[in-house]
Order: structure tokens, then sequence, then C-alpha cells
């Protein structure tokens, strides 16, 4: 008796072991042939291969940001103003499309304790990234969240979503906000081209698609023309301005262990 | 078969409650709505008036899933002049007064669309521009 249980026990931690490591060394396995494809060192990520075709994307230049929040603020302004942005201090209700935070909460994973005043005394814009491999778009039980195949833009459909904020819970920068109440009160004027959002849906930055559409630029891109201080354009042409600044600058992604593949870079 | 009398009178009644609204109103359905046309004088609409009455709605959910999903926000030309795909964009632009164009129609059918929840009518866009 107590010998075929001791056998039992044996056989069972034996399976229960191969159930748990075999997924591993599959995982392992499959990593290291991407790895050995070059397809993984190619863009520098995680996980799958970089899409081809147009990618928009976005770099931040925060030299010409420091000591100038006059700047930053001028584009978080155009933003608001061309999507009917409503204002709400309430920090619960607040909706966010582009805002300024402080260096440890933009980039969470470099944190160091010796950081440079500048970084330390200056405001980071940050935004929906538009990822490569979005985590919000997967949770999306409706598909109300979805990535344009044609420029990579991760984009709201308003109409289909239903506000069950799987999307918030998945994104890791933070970058959708839901609307508690009726935003219209809030906002302060309206833009008769651009509706405004309803109760109960989510939003978030959509890289100015309306404006693409019209051969603008992104209303934030614009209103710091001149400055350099954010290029907006296609990440896989290489004759783009945004894609020779990835050439000359050092820049780095927001959270970038998330796996997500931001598509807004930043030099700090 | 028993109980036949109480059973034929339920049912006449039944019959009669649910025809109520239709008697009570002496089988008429009130005044045609008669919606007001563009204040502007535009003739010509993106399609013919009967389809529009008939299919507005699918119309607007094609625009929609167009500009929204297809990426495709090519203008509709009508008689020379460009209009882009959208309920505001579009549609507002000579029907601009909502209340007396859409609701007309929408009150008498009793619904309710949730576009404007959303999409602002020109009366509610200009009301934030005085406002500030
Ligand atoms: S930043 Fe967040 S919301 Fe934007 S695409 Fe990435 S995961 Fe989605
Ligand atoms: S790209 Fe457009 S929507 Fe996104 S933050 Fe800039 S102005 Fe706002």
């Amino acid at each position: 008796m107590d010998n075929k249980r001791r056998k039992f026990l044996k056989m069972a931690g034996a399976t229960v072991l191969a159930g748990i490591s075999a997924p591993a060394v599959v995982n392992l396995t499959s990593g290291s042939a991407l790895a050995a494809s070059g397809t993984d060192a190619a863009h520098g990520g995680h996980g799958g291969p970089a899409p081809t075709g147009v990618r928009l994307g976005m770099v931040i230049d925060m030299r010409k940001f420091y000591g100038n929040q006059e700047l930053l603020d001028k584009a978080i302004e155009a933003c608001y103003r061309v999507h009917n942005i409503p204002k709400i201090q309430n920090r619960k209700s607040e909706i966010k499309w582009i805002w300024k935070t402080g260096f440890a909460n933009a980039f969470v994973d470099q944190s160091h304790n010796k950081r440079s005043e500048t970084v330390l005394n200056n405001q980071f814009p940050v935004l929906c990234n538009h990822c490569d491999n979005p985590s919000c778009v997967k949770v999306c039980p409706t598909k109300a969240t979805f990535v344009h195949e044609e420029d990579g833009i991760v984009a709201m459909d308003y109409h289909r979503c239903i506000g069950c904020r799987f999307c918030m819970a998945a994104c890791p920068y933070g970058a959708r906000s839901f609307n508690w109440e009726d935003p219209r009160p809030y906002i302060e004027t309206y833009n008769p081209d651009f509706p405004t959002r309803m109760r109960g849906v989510v939003e978030k930055c959509n890289f100015c698609g309306e404006r693409l559409a019209l051969g603008l630029e992104p209303a934030c891109v614009e209103a710091c023309q001149g400055t350099g201080a954010m290029v907006f354009g296609d990440l896989n042409d290489p004759e783009s301005e945004i894609r020779k600044v990835l050439n000359q600058e050092f820049t780095i992604q927001r959270n970038s262990a998330a796996g997500t593949r931001p598509s807004v870079f930043y030099i700090v | 078969m028993y109980n036949k009398t109480m059973i034929v009178a339920g049912l006449v009644i039944f019959v009669l409650m649910v025809t109520f609204p239709v008697w009570y109103n002496r089988l008429d359905a009130g005044p045609l709505p008669k919606p007001e046309l563009p204040p502007g004088g535009e003739k010509e609409c993106v399609a013919s008036a009967s389809f529009m009455r008939d299919k507005h709605m699918q119309l607007l959910y094609e625009w929609r899933d167009d500009v929204l999903r297809n990426t495709d926000r090519v203008a509709v030309t009508v008689g020379g002049k460009e209009y882009r795909k959208g309920l505001q964009m579009a549609c507002m632009e000579c029907h601009s007064n909502k209340e007396k164009f859409c609701d007309t129609c929408h009150d008498y059918a009793a619904v309710t669309p949730d576009c404007w929840d959303c999409h602002l009518t020109p009366t509610e866009a200009a009301a934030k521009k005085e406002a500030h």
C-alpha cells in the first residue's frame, strides 16, 4: 500500500514537471531561433518581426523642450483644441491624449539615482505610442481599437467601444482615458470638424489620422514647427526625416521591456 | 372544450388592447413631418432624395467604416462641390438646422439616434465659440 502511494506520487510529480517545462523549452528555442535569424536585432525590440510598409512614428527631441515648457504647453493645447478634448481637473475623470509627466514616470525602466538635473527638472510629453505590438488591441473584445494596416496607427472606433476598459488595463503607458462623465461641459471651444466623445467610451491620441488625410501634420507637431522638437513620419522610409533623425541620434522608448514596441522615440 | 366564452372574451380584450393606439387615433398617424430643406438653397444631395429617405442610415454607416476603418476618406463631389465623408462635415453643411430637418422625422417615428451624443450640430458647434 505504502509502496503504491509513493510510486503514484513520483509519477504524478514527474508528469507535472514535464507539463510545466514543455512550453518553456518551446519558448526558449523559438526565441533563440528568432534571434539567430536576425529579425529581433533588426528592430531592437522584443518578439515578432517588425512590420513592413508605411509605419508612422514620432521622435520627440527633449533638448528642444528643456527650459521651454511653453512650447510643450503649446503642443498640448493644439491637440486639445482640434480634438475637442475636455479639460477635467478631477484625476479620476481626466481625459489625456498628450500630457506632461516627470522622467521617472515616463521612463519607468530607466531608473538610476544620479540623473542629470535637466532631466529631473523638466516635464516630458507622453502620448499613445502607437505600438507595433499593441497590447490594447489584443484585449479589445469588439475590435473598437485596432491597427490600421496601411500606416500602423492604433485607432479607435468610438462607435464600437462598449466601455469595458480592458484596453486601459492592458496599456502599459496609461495612454487611454475613460469618459466617466459627459465631456461636453468641460470642452472650452468646439472644433466643428471633429466630434466630441460621449460618456462610457475610451479615448486616446489618434496620431491625428483626420489631419493626415488632409495632408497636414499632427497638431502637436505643427505647433512645434520650425523647432525640430517633434518629428513625425514613416519609420520604414529610408529617406524620411524621422529615419534620418533616428539614424543620427541615440533614442529611447518608453518602457521597452513591456514588449509593445512603441513608435514614439525620445532623445533625452 | 370548456371555458370557451372566457377564452374568446380574453382574446377580444387582448386584440383591442394591442390595437388601442391605432383606433384611438382614428386610424390617423397625425400630420406627416415636413423636414425643412437646406436653408442654403442647395438642391442636390449626395444621393437621390428617395434613397436618402430610405437609406441615409446605411450610407452613414458606410461612411463611418470608410473613414474610420478602411482609411478611405476620399471626398464626395456633388455638383462641383466637395464634401468630406461625415455627418458633421457633409450632411450638416447643408442641413444646418438639425431641429427642423433631422428631428422632425425622428420625433414622428419615435426614434432617438445617438449620433448627437458625439457629433455636433451646427448650433452646438457655434454655441461654444461664442461662449469663449
Ligand atoms: S501606447 Fe498603449 S494605447 Fe497606445 S498603442 Fe501602445 S498599448 Fe495601445
Ligand atoms: S498626434 Fe495628434 S492626437 Fe496625438 S498627441 Fe499629437 S496632436 Fe494629439
